[in-house]
């Protein structure tokens, strides 16, 4: 599909800037979540990708790029991720992506790596904080027609090949995988230290840098496949989830009190062999 | 929106993907199969069982007795092991051919790559990590109400696929309880359908699997759960568990820290555990933690945070730090055995 590339290993990393789950308020009236007031950050299993992006850069050269879907509010994020490294950054913004469920955004998405040219990994935290569906690494790979790995602990380059090695975390345990490239991979929250911001890349980032921002006739994408109206999925509605009917009995007193209170009641309630 | 490779009126029975580890079934796929069923009867649809691996005889015999009118069998050998092209090649073949209506998933490592290619091959929609399902017979197609916890406290969204078909899901562990094993007689047909798969076309080998003993914790009778108030350490949640003969669950604070296994993860995210008695210490009790308490017959809370939301969903409260509490609480069952 690619053409074989010497020079390194050309990876994209995608990233979401998400707003903190704390402070997502719901408004009771209209059962409509209220973003406004909430503060926004990077995905973080988003960062350990893009630290795997960083850390394959190193060993094997090549190049990193950011591309993210959303408002233009996102872009200064991108910003900070050139800070900390990556070398070019993308934001596909249109009006016409808004209200994308998996589907839809994982076209478009594949629209964006099309675009960015010849890429030999796509790189993707395994889910983002917000959605939670780990959907989109998949989605993405299947749009792509390429290989794909998801929940990754380890990534490798192997020499001299188009391929990697990369173990996988499965129920109870983990495999190693050979890969052929391009693939695109979702790596495990935490699997990494993120590096700090490089103070020496921050005017360029921040200011001289280009961010290419895309809308829906830059990628001539199908209006039929994006945004809300390329989404099969809706939301058909929103309930309160009641609170289950619990006692809410307080056990009061000093520590030895209330443990002696506790073990009472654990020994009635487990059976347990203390008892 | 453009339209899925199936159509709805074609679209006919709920189908349960079942995964396996070659000798018996997963938990989940048995509890997907006991809620399959009972949306299948408020429907008058029939519930499939689809086992797809290599030299499946007796795993496809003791599939049929869990309440699934037919298991259909896809089997070749590039399915011996998960790979996602293989298994996406071989279950869209079948998806294809069959057509489904509704196709659920256990919220697995496996079953969520899986489940995720397979719904953009078909065009289709999928709902992840729902925490419950529904049929809507009243609709002009029949229609899976899916219902899964959004952000903040207290509100779930139904999500629903209405032009597309198959339309798929994926269910965390533990959220439905398992199918019971049938009698002799009750069982469902058995039926084979061919995939063929290019192995050109298989872009991943597997080169090592190391499994070790899986813990779960959908099952225990009794939980001591860690949150980010144990601060790293899970020692005297450990005694104490020994002590009542417990588990040890933990919030995902906890496990994304990296004090304790995913595998112990409560929520949303985690699993959706029955204990008799849930002993939960310095977790806030966030929305799509207590999820994964609900069922649980007696709750009691340890938090420091007068004010914390794990209160709400407890039947006993102890408004302390738990450093203070669990020390003399071991020392009283210790004392008493
Ligand atoms: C889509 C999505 C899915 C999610 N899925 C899950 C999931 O499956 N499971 C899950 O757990 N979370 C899930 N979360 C995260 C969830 O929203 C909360 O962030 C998380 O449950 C908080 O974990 P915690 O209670 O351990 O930590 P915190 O919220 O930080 O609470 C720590 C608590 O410990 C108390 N504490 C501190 N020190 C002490 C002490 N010495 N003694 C007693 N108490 C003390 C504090 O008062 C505080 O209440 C999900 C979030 C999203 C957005």
């Amino acid at each position: 599909m690619n053409p074989a590339s010497n020079n390194g290993l050309r990876t994209i990393v995608c990233l979401k800037v998400v707003p903190r789950p704390e402070e997502v308020r719901v408004d009771a009236e209209t059962m409509t979540l209220d973003r406004a007031g909430a503060q926004s950050f990077i995905n973080p299993p988003d960062l350990n990708a893009l630290e795997t992006a960083l850390k394959l850069k190193d060993a094997c050269g090549g190049e990193v790029s950011i591309l993210s879907m959303g408002p233009p509010f996102f872009e200064p994020y991108l910003r900070l991720a050139l800070a900390v490294g990556a070398d070019r950054a993308f934001l596909l913004s249109d009006r016409a992506f808004g209200g994308a469920d998996t589907l839809a955004t994982t076209y478009t998405l594949a629209k964006g790596v099309e675009k960015i040219g010849a890429f030999d990994l796509v790189l993707c935290g395994e889910e983002s904080l917000d959605g939670a569906t780990a959907q989109v690494p998949p989605g993405l790979a299947e749009w792509l027609d390429v290989a794909q790995v998801t929940c990754a602990l380890e990534i490798e380059k192997v020499p001299g090949k188009r391929e990697m090695r990369v173990q996988r975390e499965l129920k109870g345990g983990s495999e190693t995988l050979s890969v052929d490239l391009p693939a695109v991979v979702s790596v495990k929250a935490n699997v990494n230290e993120p590096r700090f911001i490089d103070y020496d890349r921050m005017e360029w980032a921040l200011q001289e840098a280009p961010v290419g921002v895309w809308g829906a006739g830059d990628l001539a994408t199908d209006p039929e496949l994006t945004g809300l109206a390329g989404s099969p999925t809706t939301v058909a509605g929103v309930r309160q989830v009641a609170t289950p009917d619990r006692r809410r009995k307080h056990l009061s007193g000093s520590a030895g009190e209330i443990a002696r209170a506790l073990a009472d009641l654990l020994r009635t309630q487990t059976g347990s062999r203390g008892g | 929106m453009a339209a899925s490779l199936i159509r709805p009126e074609e679209a006919q029975r709920i189908w349960v993907w079942l995964e396996h580890d070659g000798t018996s079934l997963e938990g989940v796929s048995l509890e997907l199969l006991a809620k399959g069923r009972e949306l299948a009867d408020r429907s008058g649809e029939g519930l499939v069982g689809l086992l797809m691996g290599h030299e499946l005889d007796s795993l496809a015999d003791e599939a049929l007795g869990y309440g699934a009118d037919e298991i259909v069998v896809a089997e070749d050998p590039l399915l011996e092991v998960y790979t996602t092209d293989a298994w996406c090649d071989a279950a869209a073949q079948v998806v294809l051919e069959k057509k489904p209506n509704i196709l659920l998933f256990g919220a697995t490592p496996d079953g969520r790559d899986l489940a995720g290619r397979l719904a953009v091959r078909l065009r289709t929609g999928l709902t992840a990590d729902c925490t419950d399902l529904e049929i809507k017979t009243d609709e002009p197609a029949l229609m899976l109400a899916a219902e899964v916890t959004g952000f903040g406290g207290g509100v779930a969204a139904i999500i629903a696929c209405k032009e597309n078909r198959p339309q798929m899901a994926t269910v965390r562990p533990g959220v439905f309880r398992p199918a019971l094993r049938r009698s002799h007689g009750e069982e469902g047909v058995q039926s084979r359908c061919p995939v063929r798969i290019d192995p050109g076309r298989v872009r991943t080998r597997v080169l090592e699997r190391r499994i070790g003993e899986a813990v779960d914790i959908t099952k225990a009778e009794a939980l001591v759960v860690g949150g980010r108030g144990v601060k790293g350490d899970f020692g005297l949640l450990e005694t104490l568990a020994g002590l009542l003969g417990a588990e040890l669950g933990a919030s995902r604070v906890a496990v994304d820290e990296g004090w304790i296994e995913k595998d112990r993860m409560i929520g949303q995210t985690g699993s959706v555990t029955r204990p008799k008695v849930a002993i939960v210490c310095g977790v806030s009790g966030a929305m799509q933690f207590t999820v994964g308490i609900m069922e649980a017959d007696t709750v009691v809370a340890i938090n420091s945070d007068p004010e914390a939301p794990i209160f709400e969903s407890a039947d006993y409260c102890v408004v302390d730090d738990l450093f203070s509490i669990l020390p003399p609480l071991i020392r009283e069952l210790e004392n008493s055995r």
